[in-house]
């Protein structure tokens, strides 16, 4: 009996000597190493097991079954404690790397298209929305596309209208506007009807200051069509203001001149810096001059190949710097060619 | 164009609060600039975004006074004290105007003088200081005499500039009344369009507000009094080119007496921008403000005396070439043999509706005059005023078409305005030479054409309605209006321009706001695409994808700026340039050639404020061609980049800087986004760049550009700041474009792994990667899918003058994995074919 209770006895007491041992382990070597005393092939149940001979026969059973209990009893100590400690292993490390999340990033290099691009882009986007394609012709044109077809004769007052840069090759200018688009287009897509945004550099022989340019972007419309009025001209451009300046931004048309379209019209659109209400961006006047426009004169019309008694149609011009001017609240035109990065980065 | 409200009353009614007339005219297409309002009320609340500035005169502090008596100021010789009724009582009030001087001492005056006077607290300008300075009237004593009053200038009361002395009113100005009753007005500062210089006077101005408000035009009485000897014995015109000059009428008048004008006409001379002289020289300048026709008056009695006591003739005739003439400011002109003239049968008197010769113009003394008013061919004289370099009044009417009925208007006019200001007898009836009668337009529009144009139904009554108004003459049978176009004015066209014309007056009269907004409903004209900005977009994107800026550089250049993408030794000679006749400036005389020299420009301007930059521009340059017009406009792409290969951040270790390879990658990713194929980089010479880093771009056997480092020569032409390597490339955007395939294969996805090999190998520096890489896709089969460089090692262990490339080689089947001895097959291959026809050796795997 002695034998038996000895046997038993022993494994009670080690397995009170391991759990001891096992409440003061904190990393998973020693945890290991606790395994491999306790637990391993030649610890120390290891060993009861194999002294179960000499226990009587009857007892056996019975010791062996305690010695699986301590064994599994062990084991589950273990997996708990073994948890812990990578738990907390984990979170020692986790809180080693603690980053100070208030330091600058590394900024990738960003690279931006240039802000009239943008601008350009999106004012012919909507109109492509509204069947618009983009049609381009020479920045450097004949005195005939840039004024003569345009019903802009030789020495006629309009001629005033319109400061020049002429090049020494005779009627050759800097187109001073994208107008000789409207000629070009129309002799490209005759008889049919027309539906174009004209954008593109053009040129003005001024004086240079913070509203004035020698070289700016303008960007027209033409349509020409057998059924197309003033009625529609009025529809899209407001249609145009809405989507560019806001849903809810207020237009207005008053008579205007330009010789190459009758009815001519100014078309202004309510300040969006102000509400209407007058600032220095309008000038105090509570209104933006955003586009002359008109129905394309019957003279053009004849130049571009259309027959004003059959076709009508109606073109306007928008100044896409002033655009931009107005949005970005920038003061100085000159900022958009002088291209400092300091300016671009800012879109 | 200043309009005086109250000058323009005198030919309607017009009785609307001042934003809405500011409006009105605006919504006519007279365009309102600002407001000058003078004594009367700004108005309050809605001002309909106009700008109206001015001083208020109240009616308690600022009346018409008059002073009875000047005396002379105790203790100051420069300061006299006046005598002054004010319609309330008398005061003594103390002033310094140099204007009341002559009066001093003179005892009572026969007749009072009248004056705008302003009472203890009153609030005006303070009229010692510059500008216009507000200050509250207050007592105060000066040398002795207590002063709590004054007697106004214009500066005082906001009226002009003038401060040279006191306002000295007409005589029949009421005593006592408020001043702003009698002198309150409102100037509007109104832009004229280039079709509407009829309305350049108050007449015209008049004609549009009265056509808006539907209220009769009150003309001026234009009778002449009974003369004294036929105007026709007393001149005879001569119209040699009657295209030039349809219309030329005259008329006499003798014994004036140049004196100051009445009060109320220098001052709306003053309030037009125009500076009154005398009663004779006013009233042409009135009569052109009030009725739009340019006059000009010539001394009689110099062109009897140059046709040496006969009656002179007056010829207008062109000039001479090289003709001279001297005119009225002392200047003399050459003129141009299209330039038309008037003169006598002793030579020229004056230019022709621009200015007249300084022999015969009229002077202070002055006592006879022969009135010229005369119509001219716009077209003709605003090429001579161009020429000649001359800014007139009567040049800007002129040169927009004035119509000749005004000539007769303008004369009668004015001889009335001579006889009542400056006195004398008129010579009976004017002389009137009108060749080439101007014929007013007849055009028929329907109710069909006013609905096909502006979208609107009106009845053919309610169409001549509106004409009628702008006193078109008109004519209505069934759906037909037939208008014909008043007498004044030039601008109405005939046949289908007419109709547009009309058209555009039936919008503007029915007001542009009434007109409906209807979306385009008609069917979409056919679809074309635009490949050019396709690919202007693509190219974009394409480098802003890779980190660069795009930039867009002013198209002015000269030459020698743009040279600087040379070095000194190699600048080209003779290259054409589209040149500027009238340049800005010097050094922007010239419209670019070359891109990579704006972006460069750009790189200087802002090389010193970043230590990184990478810029491109996409773009027109501007080549002349012989025996072409127009220049050709290329599109180019330049890219220029320097400074750190990285932006910088606090803890990033390299430093490393751009090089050739850094810009090699940009152009190969972009090579790679236009999917071409067939492309090559050699080793190149071109001036502006690094003998031994340059490549020339072929796409398809074709030449694209360069790329490369910019030569030391060049990079020494700018300053980069800190930078000394800029990398750089000009490429041939058009070329490129057309090269580049409109549709591209992808590749399957495969399931199947790929092997992967390495292949190491020393060569001779002379052999290019270039040539190694053909030759392994060459003989590699279709399963090999990808060669890349991954290093490449000089050292003493494999000799001087020699190199070890690394390549790693991908294998790849679309259908099976494939196995070691097939890719061994193909290795072997690619090794024979490396040894043999490369002078290679290709180092065995271990």
């Amino acid at each position: 009996m002695s034998e038996k209770s000895s046997l038993i006895t022993e494994l009670e007491a080690l397995q009170q000597q391991a759990e001891q041992e096992l409440a003061g382990l904190t990393s998973e070597s020693d945890l290991q190493n606790w395994r491999t005393q306790f637990l391993g092939r030649s610890a120390m149940v290891m060993q009861i097991f194999r002294r179960l001979p000499e226990a009587p026969q009857e007892e056996r059973p019975g010791i062996g079954q305690f010695a699986n209990q301590v064994k599994s009893a062990l084991e589950e100590k273990l997996a708990e404690k073994m948890d812990a400690v990578k738990a907390s292993a984990l979170q020692e490390n986790l809180s080693g790397e603690s980053l100070d999340v208030t330091l600058p990033g590394r900024s990738p290099s960003r690279g931006r298209l240039h802000i009239q691009t943008k601008v350009t882009r999106e004012v012919c986007h909507i109109f492509a929305e509204m069947g618009f394609q983009v049609f381009q012709s020479p920045e450097v044109e004949s005195d005939d596309y840039n004024f003569e077809l345009l019903n802009i004769p030789a020495h006629h007052p309009a001629r005033d209208m319109w400061d020049t840069f002429f090049t020494t090759e005779e009627n050759v200018v800097l187109r001073t506007h994208t107008s000789p688009g409207q000629i070009r287009s129309m002799r490209a897509f005759h008889p049919d009807p027309i539906r174009v945004v004209l954008p593109g550099m053009c040129y003005r022989y001024e004086q240079t200051d913070a509203n004035h340019e020698i070289q700016f972007n303008q960007l027209e419309l033409l349509v020409v069509g057998k059924d197309i009025t003033f009625a529609h001209l009025k529809g899209t451009l407001e249609e145009f203001a809405k989507r560019m300046f806001g849903r809810d931004v207020r237009t207005r048309f008053r008579p205007s001149y330009f010789p190459f379209t009758e009815p001519s019209a100014e078309m202004d659109v309510e300040c969006f810096v102000c509400g209407g209400k007058g600032c220095p961006a309008c000038g105090s006047k509570g209104w933006l001059e955003i586009c002359g426009c008109g129905l394309t004169h019957p003279v053009v019309l004849k130049n571009g190949g259309y027959d004003p008694d059959v076709y009508t149609g109606f073109a306007a011009g928008l100044g896409i710097e002033r655009i931009s001017m107005l949005r970005y609240r920038i003061d100085d035109i000159r900022n958009f060619w002088r291209n400092d990065v300091r300016f671009l980065e800012q879109f | 164009m200043e309009l005086v409200l109250s000058w323009l009353k005198e030919y309607v009614d017009v009785d609307l609060p001042l934003p809405e007339l500011a409006h009105r005219l605006t919504m006519l297409g007279l365009e309102v600039e600002d407001v000058h309002v003078i004594g009367k009320p700004l108005p309050t609340g809605e001002n309909k975004g106009f700008t109206f500035h001015g001083l208020e005169w109240d009616k308690d502090h600022f009346v018409v006074a008059q002073v009875d008596e000047v005396m002379p100021h105790p203790n100051a010789d420069r300061l006299v004290l006046c005598r002054l009724i004010d319609g309330q009582g008398e005061h003594t009030v103390l002033t310094g105007a140099p204007n009341l001087q002559e009066y001093k001492g003179k005892g009572p005056l026969d007749k009072p003088i009248k004056v705008a006077y302003a009472k203890e607290g009153s609030r005006l300008y303070d009229g010692h200081k510059p500008g216009f300075e507000l200050t509250t009237l207050k007592r105060a004593t000066i040398r002795g005499v207590e002063s709590t009053s004054m007697i106004c200038s214009e500066k005082e009361l906001g009226i002009s500039e003038d401060h040279e002395g006191v306002m000295i009113l007409d005589d029949d100005a009421p005593t006592g009344v408020p001043l702003v009753d009698y002198l309150g007005d409102a100037v509007f500062s109104i832009s004229i369009p280039a079709n509407m210089v009829r309305c350049s006077s108050m007449i015209g101005l008049a004609r549009e507000v009265a056509a808006y408000l539907d209220q009769p035009l009150r003309m001026p009485d234009l009778t002449l009094p009974k003369g004294e000897g036929k105007a026709n014995d007393a001149v005879k015109i001569e119209i040699r080119n009657p295209e030039l000059n349809p219309r030329f009428v005259a008329g006499l008048i003798r014994n004036v007496e140049a004196r100051p004008s009445p009060y109320m006409v220098q001052l709306r001379l003053k309030l037009s921008g125009m500076r009154p002289i005398n009663s004779v020289v006013d009233a042409t300048n009135y009569v052109m403000l009030e009725a739009g026709q340019p006059l000009h008056a010539f001394d009689y009695d110099v062109l009897v005396k140059r046709a040496d006591g006969k009656t002179p003739t007056i010829i207008t005739r062109t000039a001479e070439q090289g003709e001279i003439l001297t005119t009225l400011d002392g200047v003399e002109h050459k003129l141009e043999d299209y330039t038309v003239l008037v003169a006598d049968t002793a030579g020229s008197l004056s230019i022709g509706g621009i200015m007249g010769g300084e022999e015969s113009e009229i002077r202070p003394n002055t006592t006879n005059i022969l009135l010229e008013g005369a119509s001219w061919n716009f077209i003709n004289l605003r090429k001579s005023l161009k020429y000649l370099r001359i800014n007139s009044e009567a040049g800007y009417r002129l040169s927009r078409g004035v119509h000749p009925t005004l000539a007769e208007i303008g004369v009668r006019l004015c001889l009335r305005r001579m006889l009542e200001w400056s006195g004398g007898q008129l010579a009976e009836g004017l002389v009137d030479n009108y060749p080439l009668h101007y014929e007013d337009p007849t055009v028929a529009i329907t109710t069909a054409d006013i609905k096909r144009l502006i979208g609107i139904d009106l009845t053919a009554e309610e169409i001549a309605g509106l004409l009628r108004r702008l006193m078109f003459v008109c004519e209505v049978k069934g759906d037909t209006v037939t208008a014909t176009a008043p007498a004044h004015r030039m601008d109405i066209g005939t046949g289908v321009n007419g109709r547009a014309d009309l058209a555009e007056e039936v919008a503007r009269l029915y007001g542009y706001e009434r007109i409906p907004s209807v979306r385009l409903d008609s069917e979409l004209p056919p679809l074309r695409s635009n490949p050019k900005e396709e690919r202007n977009q693509l190219f974009q994107d394409t480098l802003v994808s890779m980190g660069l800026q795009e930039v867009i550089s002013y198209r002015f250049t000269n030459p020698d700026q743009e040279n600087r993408i040379y070095p000194p030794e190699s600048k080209p000679q003779g290259v054409a340039y589209v040149e500027l006749q009238n340049p800005i400036a010097v050094d922007r005389n010239v419209l670019r050639r070359s891109l990579l020299a704006s972006v460069l420009d750009n790189l200087e301007r802002n090389a010193r404020q970043r230590e990184r930059l990478a810029l491109f521009e996409i773009g027109p340059v501007f080549l002349p061609v012989k025996d072409q017009l127009l220049p050709d406009e290329p599109m180019r792409v330049a890219i220029a980049m320097c400074g750190l290969r990285y932006p910088s951040a606090w803890d990033r270790k390299d430093k490393g800087t751009f090089d050739f390879f850094d810009l090699k990658g940009v152009v190969e990713s972009l090579l790679k986004a236009l999917h071409v194929t067939d492309i090559q980089f050699e080793a190149d010479s071109n001036p502006s760049f690094h003998p031994g880093k340059c490549a020339v771009l072929r796409v398809n056997g074709e030449k694209i550009g360069w790329l490369g480092e910019l030569h030391p020569q060049v990079t020494a032409n700018y300053d980069f700041g800190d930078h000394t390597r800029v990398q750089a490339a000009d490429l041939d955007m058009d070329k490129l474009f057309s090269l580049s395939p409109k549709y591209f294969e992808t590749n399957p996805i495969t399931a199947f792994p790929p092997v992967i090999e390495d292949l190491a190998m020393i060569a001779p520096e002379s052999i290019s990667s270039a040539e190694i890489v053909r030759v392994i896709r060459a003989t590699g089969g279709f399963l090999l899918k990808q060669v890349e460089l991954f290093d490449i090692f000089r050292g003493e262990q494999i000799g001087a003058g020699n190199k070890s490339l690394a390549y790693r080689l991908t294998y790849q089947a679309p259908n099976r994995t494939l196995n070691d001895k097939e890719v061994g097959k193909q290795r072997d291959r690619i090794i024979a074919a490396l040894e043999k026809e490369l002078d290679v050796k290709v180092r065995k795997a271990e």
